[in-house]
């Protein structure tokens, strides 16, 4: 969005004033799908209806598998082969069910058109974008539309979308734009033929906060200019809450609940949709509060017991819910909910119905801070990579700042958060960290010990005391091992005697909330927020002091992210760990960390207590993040006035001079000139702003971004 | 980008240079091209052995030799073969030979072999695909020799069932044909089928199984899904979007298959009695003849080497990611 100043981008401007009336350009009704399995026929979509009117945007919620990515497919027809899809979906009137792939491509595109989750790999790696773009304009031009028109629409399109210097842009390739811009792309494809209605599966999912903000709001400007109904399709309530007029919330194939989102949020009736709300970590709730996850899976669609697919995890689960699968019956006016018991709930507070308890407190932090000794201490950490060229002759050509001077440190028993956008250096921070090999600049202790002293035999008895837990569950266990060996390996590795390891297989898979019997299983047998589990429960296996998390929930779905936040807490309450814990999620950071340090392109921009950062975030990069992230409440959300990034990062091989941030600031933007040419010129330094907080602005000054 | 591939071509020059030097010297130690004049009865004086050994420069050290070969080389002379004849004068028709055969050979091969490798990704399982591995696998299995063979005499039993001469299998023309020119060039079509297909079933059954894996993978991507979702059909999905990324691997296989026929491809000239550049190798080293075996390893390393540029050239064109 080049150029669009904060106020004309509020969350408020870009809504529709309430779902306009008219025909329906969607009717789905009784849709099953079902897929072939080894197991039997997966009923992935069991007798799903809604509408869609023109103009509206539509919220489907609901965890990974509850059958709303496959449900959209089939609108799409784009489901495999194998599928087996009954019912009716009818599109202005016409029935898609059954039509030729012929003639669903005439419709794909141009009346309905789609919006994938993963950015890096929708666009084929070997067209150019604007060719990418043109060709959706091209496809349905019947031969009308020359090629000079397409290539000068799809140029007008990046425009749209606000990617700067569009005619210039459009002729690189995906590789060349990052995973925001590759969305942006992917929406100026979709509106290219001006649809009736755009499909979004999860389209912010797999971006950052900041810039999941940017795409919200690129997707507003679609819908303004296109008129289309829109259906966004996401696992996390939060996203939707501002931007949807209806929600529908879906679970094991069928909608469980829909309704206005207002109501929706307020006065949900169904304990499935409470459970979505309350597992989201709020940034506006005051304090820390226990997040409510919702324990146990989804539940297989090949078999299903009769009775409510969710009783199993239901909290409100009495002997009737397992007789019949409830209707969805109506509760209010164009509210309605698959709940026998929805009359019941009245208190709309999540944690009372789950019943959680409250959270724990760790021991050591009942002492000062000054007290306790430093488990990890950087000082002016600094880690530059070069950039070289020429094959035969190797030749330094620039520098990537990745990390550039950064001092924190972590004492025992405290939660550190660190948190800024991808590619601002918080992985490579880690990987100096627990690299234990001395810095290209600066110190590291770790356990009061400098890393540059360590010899092979001393930094071995360092690692024990140092583990870490990494990003990705599905990736960071061996698939060929059972999990008893995934988590003796630390130990064999340590010399642990035989009997010390069976013991503490068993205590292990308890202490993180796995069951004991579990141990032969293979990693592929588990969830995703079990895997997360097991590779903690790993981490734990030396009695680590300190745990270095990277990124540990942001691949899991938010109801089973809750899960592994609180186990986490649980955790440090018990066995008095100390975490670096990092994220690109603030609101996350808030419910688990102590102190928090956020990041910008290889400096810590504002670091300190997280009351004193949250509560009065006083660097423009903390206060834009912070508004980036979305709060689970309609009402508020539309009200909220977001800061919205321009742009993204910019290369660390040739960092802004002065303050880095600037290039990016809103505040910046808005200083008269004889100030600005301060940000320019001098790199401001980490002021104090009260007893646990500094920040590195020259002109810090307050603001409301909650 | 050009300055890459020219860069390249400067290694290749070398590497052609160092593998020329490693056939000549290894051919000038195992040779010994005066044992047949040693040998013969009664023995030559040992005046006109030794004339011999200096004609053929073998009182010099391997390196000069080899210097004094290159340096005619250079100039388009690549010396004498043992029996006095200059290697120039035929190594222009055999190369010939040998190259028509290769070319088409290759092109067939990647041609057919990519069609099939897509047909049998994109019907998976089914019977086609079933049956293309199967046929693959026989034909990788099989030697090349041996299919040669199956192919002459399979060829002799369509002639017979024809009554007429459809397909040859001798040499790489009628010996002193007659006739119009479309005559002629039929005439060398029907020697050439069994040859090339010789070769380019090999080819086919290769590609078509990488072929087929790539495909595959770029079967379940989400760009293909992007592309329908534009409104492509599924046809034109996989072609435009599919076809062209999988596409990309092949092209580091291209340059490597066209080494691994070469050596396929002397085997079938002997077989057909084709006179070319394999078949010339087998006469040089049975009349241990350095000269020609120095040649046909110059021009090998240098048709490897230019079908590994040719490669690099297309991974550039196939994929904008390693355009530099």
């Amino acid at each position: 969005m080049s150029g669009a100043t904060p106020d004309r981008l509020a969350g408020g401007t870009l809504r529709a004033s309430g779902p306009p009336a008219g025909a329906p350009v969607l009717e789905v009704a009784d849709l099953e799908v079902s897929f072939p399995s080894e197991s039997g026929r997966v009923h992935a979509v069991r007798g799903l209806s809604y509408t869609v009117s023109p103009g509206e945007v539509l919220g489907i919620v609901g965890e990974s598998g509850s059958g709303k990515s496959v449900s959209s497919l089939a609108v799409m027809g784009l489901l495999p082969e194998q599928a087996r899809v009954s019912g009716s979906i009818r599109f202005r009137g016409r029935e898609l069910i059954g039509l030729a792939d012929a003639e669903l491509a005439r419709i794909r595109g141009r009346r309905v058109a789609m919006i994938f989750q993963d950015p890096l790999s929708a666009l084929t790696p070997v067209y150019s974008v604007g060719d990418q773009i043109a060709e959706a304009v091209l496809v349905h031009g019947d031969g009308r539309v020359s090629r000079r028109d397409a290539a000068n629409r799809a140029v007008e399109l990046l425009d749209l979308v606000g990617i700067p210097n569009a005619a210039a842009r459009a002729k690189a390739f995906p590789h060349e734009f990052s995973g925001g811009m590759r969305q942006r792309v992917v929406i100026a494809m979709a509106i290219a033929n001006d649809p009736d209605l755009i499909i979004a599966d999860e389209p912010t999912t797999a971006l950052d906060v900041t810039v999941q903000a940017q795409v919200l709001e690129v997707l507003g400007t679609a819908r303004e200019v296109t008129g289309a109904g829109i259906v966004i399709i996401t696992h996390d309530m939060g996203v939707v809450a501002g931007f949807a007029d209806r929600v529908m919330v879906m679970y094991a194939g069928r909608a469980v609940e829909t309704g206005p989102v207002d109501e929706i949020y307020r006065r949900p009736r169904m304990p499935y949709t409470l459970g979505l709300l309350g597992s989201i970590p709020r940034l506006d709730a005051a304090g820390r509060q226990r997040l409510v996850p919702i324990e146990g899976q989804p539940p297989s669609l090949v078999d299903l017991p009769p009775g409510c697919p969710f009783a199993p995890r239901c909290p409100m689960v009495v002997d009737a819910c397992r007789a019949e699968e409830p209707p969805l019956a109506e509760v209010s006016a164009g509210h309605r909910a698959a709940c026998i018991r929805s009359h019941e709930i009245t208190d709309d507070d999540p944690a009372a119905v789950f019943g959680v308890p409250p959270l724990a407190e760790p021991e050591a932090t009942v002492r000062p801070r000054q007290d306790r000794d430093a488990v990890l201490e950087l000082d002016n950490l600094v880690k530059h990579y070069p950039v070289t060229k020429g094959t035969v002759v190797r030749r330094r050509v620039g520098t990537v700042h990745a990390v550039d001077g950064i001092s924190l440190d972590i004492v025992e028993g405290e939660t550190l958060g660190l948190v800024g956008e991808s590619g601002c250096g918080k992985t490579t921070t880690l990987m100096e960290i627990l690299g234990l090999t001395p810095p290209m600049g600066g110190r590291i202790a770790v356990l009061g010990r400098d890393v540059a002293t360590l010899d092979r035999r001393t930094r071995k008895a360092v690692r024990r005391d140092l583990q870490v837990v990494f990003q990705d569950p599905m990736a960071s266990l061996d698939p060929r091992l059972p999990i008893a060996d995934v988590l003796a390996e630390p130990m064999r590795v340590h010399g642990v005697d035989r009997e010390r390891i069976a013991a503490r297989i068993p205590e292990l898979l308890r202490l993180v909330g796995l069951r004991p019997e579990h141990a032969s299983r293979y990693p592929g047998e588990f969830s995703g927020g079990q895997r997360q589990r097991i590779s903690i429960a790993r981490a734990l296996a030396l009695e680590p002091k300190l745990l270095v998390l990277d990124e540990p929930v942001s691949a899991l779905d938010v109801s089973i992210q809750a899960g592994v936040i609180n186990l986490l807490h649980d955790l440090r309450a018990k066995l008095g760990l100390a975490y670096l814990f990092v994220a690109h999620d603030l609101s996350v950071v808030r419910h688990i960390a102590d102190r928090v340090a956020v990041m910008y392109l290889g400096k810590i921009v504002e670091i300190g207590a997280v009351d004193a950062v949250f509560g009065n975030p006083l660097h423009p990069y903390t206060q834009a993040l912070l508004s980036a992230i979305p709060i689970p409440d309609p009402a508020r959300e539309r009200q909220r006035e977001r800061i919205v990034l321009t742009g993204d990062l910019p290369s660390p091989a040739d960092p802004p001079s002065g303050c880095r941030f600037r290039t990016r600031c809103f505040l910046f933007r808005s200083l008269p000139e004889e100030q600005r040419a301060r940000c320019v010129e001098q790199e401001p330094a980490r002021d104090p702003h009260g007893p646990d907080h500094r920040v590195a602005c020259h002109w810090a000054r307050p603001r409301d971004v909650i | 980008m050009t300055g890459f591939l020219f860069r390249r071509l400067l290694n290749y020059i070398v590497l052609c240079l160092l593998a020329t030097f490693l056939a000549f010297s290894l051919a000038s130690l195992t040779f010994h091209p005066l044992d047949q004049l040693k040998q013969r009865n009664p023995p030559p004086p040992a005046a006109t052995i030794q004339a011999k050994a200096h004609e053929l420069r073998l009182d010099q050290p391997i390196p000069l030799r080899f210097a004094h070969w290159m340096g005619g080389a250079v100039r388009g002379d690549f010396g004498e073969t043992i029996n006095g004849t200059p290697i120039t004068a035929e190594l222009g028709r055999r190369v010939g030979v040998s190259l028509r055969l290769f070319l088409i050979g290759t092109v067939l091969g990647i041609g057919l072999g990519v069609l099939v490798g897509v047909v049998s990704a994109i019907r998976q399982y089914r019977f086609s695909d079933y049956f293309a591995t199967l046929l693959a696998f026989v034909v990788l299995s099989t030697p090349v020799f041996l299919l040669g063979t199956l192919l002459k005499f399979g060829a002799l039993q369509l002639n017979t069932a024809a009554g007429t001469t459809l397909l040859n299998f001798t040499g790489e023309s009628t010996p002193n044909f007659t006739g119009s020119f479309g005559a002629a060039v039929l005439d060398r079509l029907q020697h050439l089928v069994l040859p090339t297909l010789t070769i380019a079933l090999g080819q086919i059954a290769l590609y078509s199984r990488y072929q087929r894996s790539a495909m595959l993978d770029v079967l379940g991507s989400d760009f293909l899904r992007t592309a329908q979702a534009k409104g492509l059909t599924r046809r034109r999905a996989l072609f435009k979007h599919g076809l062209r990324t999988a596409l990309i691997p092949m092209a580091t296989l291209f340059a490597f298959g066209f080494g691994l026929l070469i050596t396929g491809g002397a085997f079938t000239e002997q077989l057909f009695s084709w006179y070319g550049m394999g078949n010339w190798l087998v006469t040089g080293i049975t009349t241990q003849d350095t000269n020609i075996t120095a040649t046909v390893t110059l021009f090998v390393a240098v048709c490897v080497l230019v079908s590994g540029w040719l490669s690099d050239l297309l991974y550039a064109v196939l994929d904008p990611r390693v355009r530099l």
